[in-house]
């Protein structure tokens, strides 16, 4: 069985869906679905060490070779991929029973976790797969699953913003289709590999240029990168609470690692830095994106807008290390990817609680909730600390990462303007600590007690992650240090 | 040939645009999934044009025939048509539940609902 | 010939997609698209794609109108003359539209024999696949076993959409009682207005089920397979549907039965790997499902062909029913608001 992990990875939660629909009741589907993503989680880590020890792991699909068989190519930066999503999946699944029983109607909730499977299985397959139109197809399974995921939030915006993002999701997606058939074209293969073989001697073409541009635009949309991120802030803030945990911390890691693939391992690092001006575009949109996602996020009245807002900073971060070319730069991106997953997912979680609780999210109904909501609100301010990058939190690790990758570049502005963009988190990050704490609830609201158990205990294992990582990085650096190695050392 | 080849390339680019400009410049909800569906139905077309062999005949092997077009660029569209009705289906259905909330499947008339101008 | 046929096709389809641009009304709007549709599936043709035109006329022209026609039916049927965004639309469409102009200018002439695409991956699909595989359709070669993963996904994704569909949706349906007091007032307008119609369609639809199940089997040696199959024998039902009424095809076709079918269908093709896996081979290789590697190859294809038809065909009909069913839903809840 060992041999099949690469695909039992994907196969386990991938039929497991339909199987939901065989079992039915939502107690049951819920152990179910939690039981499938705890296996995937064991599965992850088996792969992780495999990879860790021998390299790349390939698998033929069908048992024929690629380029004429499917390959599943699990390197290091898929097997850290795999990790963070299977473990961010099953914690927030512990909580989900409790929270859609508020948020979903009971007839729809084993139609919920088909769903949750679908989308976990569709990202899941993205971050295994060798083949780029094999990568089209799970993009397209996680995408139709997320739009229905979304659209099943409480309130008619939920509709709205759903039907927003299939418009743009389906057009990033066309485009991405139409970056692998200009490639297809004049190749003649649809395998990674192969591909970074036979690209180099049709690199000058203006085809080629046109795909490589198509596809930047489309994963661009895929990872709401500034200006393209629009569709993001009404699609997480109206989704299930939990939903928005879990895409949070997921579903744009998964457009970076696609980017980070195809510049990489497809087109290559030298052609994909200097074809387009890649460096200072998604520079420049990085930090647009930091202080464009952390100002706008002070003047959000809904706690959930202000803190997807935040990931939209949050994702500029993670482009400008990119933007940086150098291992540093993407070890720093990469710590983030970890990092922010855990802040993140923390934070939703958290802010699920308090939407059980208290019934929304909205800046008043957080006034005295520090003293009503111990355990939770010291969560969403660990969660806090991490995103502004105070020492002993994950946060930290990142920002100061990044910030030493980009003085090492020389590039001494951008090491400021990091600085400055955590300064505008303190804002928005203390107007909810000062509401929590330092303001009486409202004579109106009724009075509100502390979140179940089901949600406590998976937001302390992240919050407590977010502490521990940030003080013991061997385990998180070392992982990104070995991706980054690994990507600079196959391409040219 | 050359002609042909640059013209059926030419008229499927303007039909891409032509799907891309309804989606983008239409308020109506309904209007933009057919533009949807025309832009990628022309993507199909494209990929296919690819695979076209002068000269070919279907890739269905026969004694008769030794020219075959190329058969892996269908594969990649009767997946790719697929998720194209699967997107479409669900885009109505989203469309439908929107027309009983907000009474209206025009793009201005919604932002109007949700952000009224006072 | 060829040529002419070529280019008159491509201009008709330039000037259906202007025309639908400038519609007002929905349904001519709907209406265009099967034509579009329609168009792409003999273009098709001509480009010797027969399984694409097959699944185009089917799916993009057949089931997609219905769909739409469903939608409006449900949301109106005028555009609203204000809400254009006509300047930042051509903005971007010039620019991306130029950047793909710019990209056919190296590309290999069109329909040459030694194109790359044409010479790297496929000659071995078209050369050796009869003796691997042993089937004449090639593209069936490349979509069920070559490339068998990829075809797992899609089926996912026409599951996926059912789920989402039967999510938005699904209203509980009425009881049986309820459904029999309807089926007789209906049964009797219904005659009068579309007799001929019903009569014809009683004596189409057994054949038209027995076409599914021909093409069906019949996808390894001719154009068909699964998904086609699927699509023609969901036609059958919707057909009855829509001159029988809902609630006599309900009465027909249990709900809560396709429903779980859909599941069944994933499942099975799930399942054919799972015993790839078990009996020493990888994910969906066919070749260690019985002692002779071609013929494990035919049951291979066989059983997964065998489940995307049932998932396609019950997902197809969920959908269909789910839109449908929401019509008496809109009208209660109008007359409630009064």
């Amino acid at each position: 069985m060992l041999t099949h992990l690469p695909i039992l990875q994907v196969i386990v939660p991938l039929l497991a869906a339909p199987s939901c629909m065989i079992i039915q009741r939502p107690i049951l589907v819920w152990l179910f679905t939690l039981t499938v993503s705890g296996l995937s989680f064991l599965i992850s880590l088996a792969l992780l060490q495999q990879v860790m020890i021998s390299g790349a792991i390939s698998y033929e699909l069908g048992g024929w070779a690629p380029p004429w068989g499917i390959e599943y190519r699990v390197d290091e930066l898929s097997a850290v991929l795999l990790l963070i999503i299977t473990f961010v999946s099953t914690v927030v699944l512990v909580a989900t029973h409790a929270s859609i029983s508020k948020e979903i109607a009971e007839g729809r909730q084993s139609l919920f976790y088909v769903l949750y499977l679908l989308f976990l299985a569709g990202i899941l397959g993205i971050v295994s797969t060798g083949d780029v139109f094999n990568v089209f197809v799970f993009l397209e399974i996680s995408s139709l699953s997320a739009y229905a995921l979304i659209a099943m939030g409480s309130g008619r915006r939920a509709l709205w913003a759903s039907y927003q993002y299939l418009i743009l999701g389906t057009i990033g997606a066309t485009f991405i289709l139409i970056s692998i058939g200009l490639m297809y074209q004049m190749t003649g293969t649809l395998n990674m590999v192969d591909l970074a073989q036979r690209l180099p001697e049709v690199a000058a073409t203006r085809t080629i240029f046109a795909a490589f541009a198509f596809f930047i635009v489309g994963v661009s949309l895929k990872l709401a990168l500034f200006p393209l991120h629009v569709w993001m802030p009404n699609a997480y803030a109206y989704a299930p609470s939990v939903i928005t945990a879990f895409f949070a911390a997921t579903s744009t890691k998964v457009a970076l690692y696609l980017l980070i693939r195809f510049t990489f391992t497809v087109f290559g690092f030298s052609y994909s830095f200097s074809t387009l001006p890649l460096q200072p575009l998604f520079l420049g949109l990085g930090l647009l994106a930091i202080f464009a996602g952390s100002a706008t996020a002070i003047y959000q009245q809904n706690i959930k807008h202000l803190f997807v807002y935040s990931s939209v900073a949050q994702i500029g971060y993670l482009v400008v290390g990119y933007s940086m070319g150098t291992p540093e730069g993407l070890t720093a991106t990469l710590l983030h990817v970890f990092n922010h997953a855990l802040m993140k997912s923390a934070l939703f979680l958290a802010l699920a609680a308090v939407i059980y609780q208290v019934g929304s999210a909205q800046l008043k109904d957080f006034r005295g909730l520090g003293h009503q909501m111990p355990l939770t609100m010291a969560a969403i301010v660990v969660g806090g600390l991490s995103l502004i990058g105070v020492p002993l939190t994950v946060g930290f690790i990142s920002k100061w990462y990044l910030v030493m990758a980009a003085i090492e570049n020389g590039w001494w502005p951008v090491a400021i303007l990091i600085v400055l963009g955590s300064l505008l988190a303190i804002a928005y990050v203390w107007r909810l600590v000062e509401t929590a704490y330092f303001s009486d609830p409202t004579p109106e609201a009724n009075p509100v007690s502390e979140a179940p158990l089901a949600f406590l205990l998976p937001l302390w294992v992240l919050a407590g992650a977010n502490i521990y990582f940030g003080v013991d990085t061997r385990l998180s650096l070392h992982l990104a240090q070995a991706v980054s190695q690994s990507l600079f050392g196959v391409s040219p | 040939m050359m002609i042909l080849g640059l013209y059926s390339y030419w008229i499927v680019i303007a039909l891409m645009m032509i799907g891309l400009y309804i989606i983008i410049a239409q308020g109506n909800l309904i209007k933009k999934i057919v533009g949807l569906g025309i832009f990628q139905t022309s993507v199909f077309i494209f990929y296919i044009t690819v695979g076209k062999v002068e000269g070919g005949t279907a890739p269905i092997l026969a004694e008769a025939y030794s020219q075959y077009s190329n058969p892996l660029p269908h594969v990649l569209i009767l997946t790719a048509i697929v998720v194209g009705i699967a997107t479409t289906a669900l885009g109505l259905a989203l469309i439908v539940r929107i027309k009983e909330s907000y009474g209206s499947i025009e793009e201005s008339e919604i932002q109007e609902k949700d952000n009224p101008k006072c | 010939m060829g040529i002419l046929e070529h280019i008159i096709i491509l201009t008709l389809l330039l000037l259906v997609a202007i025309a639908i641009t400038r519609l007002k009304d929905l349904l001519a709007v709907v209406m265009l698209m099967g034509v579009y549709g329609l168009l792409s599936a003999s273009f098709f043709v001509i480009m010797d794609a027969v399984d694409v035109a097959f699944t185009e006329a089917s799916v993009g022209a057949g089931i997609s109108t219905i769909l739409m026609l469903t939608a409006i039916s449900l949301t109106g049927r005028t555009v609203s003359p204000i809400g254009h965004k006509p300047v930042l639309a051509m903005i971007l469409v010039i620019i991306t539209g130029g950047l793909l102009v710019y990209a056919t200018l190296d590309m290999p002439y069109y329909g040459l024999v030694d194109a790359p695409a044409n010479l790297h991956v496929s000659p071995r699909y078209i050369h050796d696949s009869l003796h691997e595989i042993g089937i004449p359709n090639a593209v069936t070669s490349v979509l069920a076993s070559y490339r068998g993963f990829d075809t797992f996904g899609e089926v996912v994704v026409i599951f996926t959409a059912g789920i989402g569909v039967l999510a938005l949706l699904s209203v509980p349906s009425p009881t049986p009682q309820e459904d029999t007091n309807e089926i007789k007032s209906q049964n009797i307008a219904m005659h009068h207005q579309h007799l001929v119609l019903r009569v014809i369609s009683k004596l189409l639809i057994p054949f038209i089920l027995l076409f599914g199940l021909y093409v069906q089997f019949h996808g390894d040696f001719g154009p068909g397979g699964g998904f086609q199959a699927g699509v023609i024998f969901a036609a059958a039902i919707i057909l009855y549907a829509m001159l029988f009424g809902l609630n006599t095809a309900r009465k027909a076709v249990s709900l809560p039965l396709v429903r779980l079918v859909s599941a069944l269908g994933v499942l099975l093709y799930g399942s054919v790997g799972i015993v790839s896996l078990l009996n020493g081979g990888n994910f969906l290789d066919y070749n260690v499902l019985l002692p002779d590697p071609v013929a494990g190859q035919h049951i291979g294809i066989l059983l997964i062909e065998l489940g995307v038809g049932i998932t396609v065909a019950s997902v197809m009909i969920i959908i269909f029913f789910n839109f449908a069913g929401r019509n008496g839903h809109l009208l209660n809840n109008q007359s409630r608001r009064k």
